[in-house]
């Protein structure tokens, strides 16, 4: 234990499921209080991406579409670099709780280890950067 | 077998720790393999303090030794162990609490909206709607990603 792999909050919010589950899945709902601008493709598999103020661009990937109970994405870590093929994966779940709605967001993968591949891929990629400049100057020396 | 991801993001944390091998980090981040000779000449300790945490960093799988020039080992960093710490930073950078507050007042603001009396909303005196809060809003969500 230490390493947190999931992130989880319960928020009870005073508006039916379908209040929230257009916020949740909609271009318009996203961009009101999530990123700055969003555009969603909403079926398994369809891509969405959002823009914060900040500039900052996130791709997701539509997992599951369960309207209006399940709703889940896979998207990148903006620590993680754009090559890197790990993803946490994000599931809202709505249960109608008296006149509103009781909303469960659980991030997951914050722990996946990345594959042997993945890790030779990253060494590869530092080792790349030598060989490429080493290149680049053969080629410069040669013309 | 995998190894333990845990076990990784420890020894990192570890180098991390202590302020003459986050310089050697550093300094091979920044300018490449180096030998403990290089290092010593573009760090304020001693060879032997150097090459001792070398040993060490190479024992954790942060540098690897590689054979350079004149016989004299180069050490290069390892970025595979930094990935994984920066996943376990990324899980505690990660904000939700944030963001949920946003999605609570945007739905009262919505709900405000639907249910406003055609009165207020033709009065001109009436607050606006959602349009001036949303700057603050997106401000929040902002933090959680550079």
């Amino acid at each position: 234990m230490g390493f947190p792999d999931r992130i989880e909050r319960t928020v009870e919010l005073a508006h039916p499921p379908a209040a929230v589950w257009a916020a949740l899945t909609t271009a318009e709902g996203l961009a009101a209080w999530f990123g700055d601008e969003a555009m969603i493709d909403l079926r398994p598999g369809g891509a969405a991406q959002m823009r914060f103020t900040s500039g900052y661009l996130v791709g997701m990937r539509v997992e599951r579409v369960e309207e209006p109970r399940v709703f889940g994405f896979t998207w990148r870590l903006a620590e993680l670099q754009g090559d890197d093929p790990r993803r946490t994966y994000v599931e809202f779940t709505l249960e109608p709780a008296g006149a509103g709605t009781r909303l469960t967001v659980v991030e997951t993968g914050f722990a996946q280890l990345p594959e042997d591949a993945h890790r030779k891929a990253y060494d590869t990629h530092t080792e790349g950067w030598s060989r490429e400049l080493g290149e680049l100057a053969d080629y410069l020396d040669a013309s | 077998m995998r190894p333990d991801i845990e076990a990784v993001a420890e020894q990192v944390f570890t180098a991390l720790a202590d302020p003459t091998r986050r310089a050697i980090l550093a300094a091979l981040a920044s300018a490449g393999p180096a030998t403990a000779t290089d290092l010593a000449a573009r760090l304020p300790v001693t060879r032997q303090a150097i090459a001792k945490h070398l040993v060490l960093l190479a024992e954790a799988g942060l540098v690897t030794a590689e054979p350079g020039e004149r016989r004299r080992v180069r050490y290069r960093l390892r970025s595979a162990p930094m990935r994984v710490a920066q996943q376990f930073l990324a899980a505690l950078a990660r904000d939700w609490d944030g963001p949920l507050e946003a999605l609570k007042d945007h739905l009262d603001r919505s709900a405000r909206v639907l249910t406003a009396t055609p009165p207020r909303e033709t009065s001109g005196h009436h607050e606006r709607g959602p349009e001036p809060e949303r700057g603050h809003h997106n401000d929040r969500s902002q933090d959680r990603n550079p």
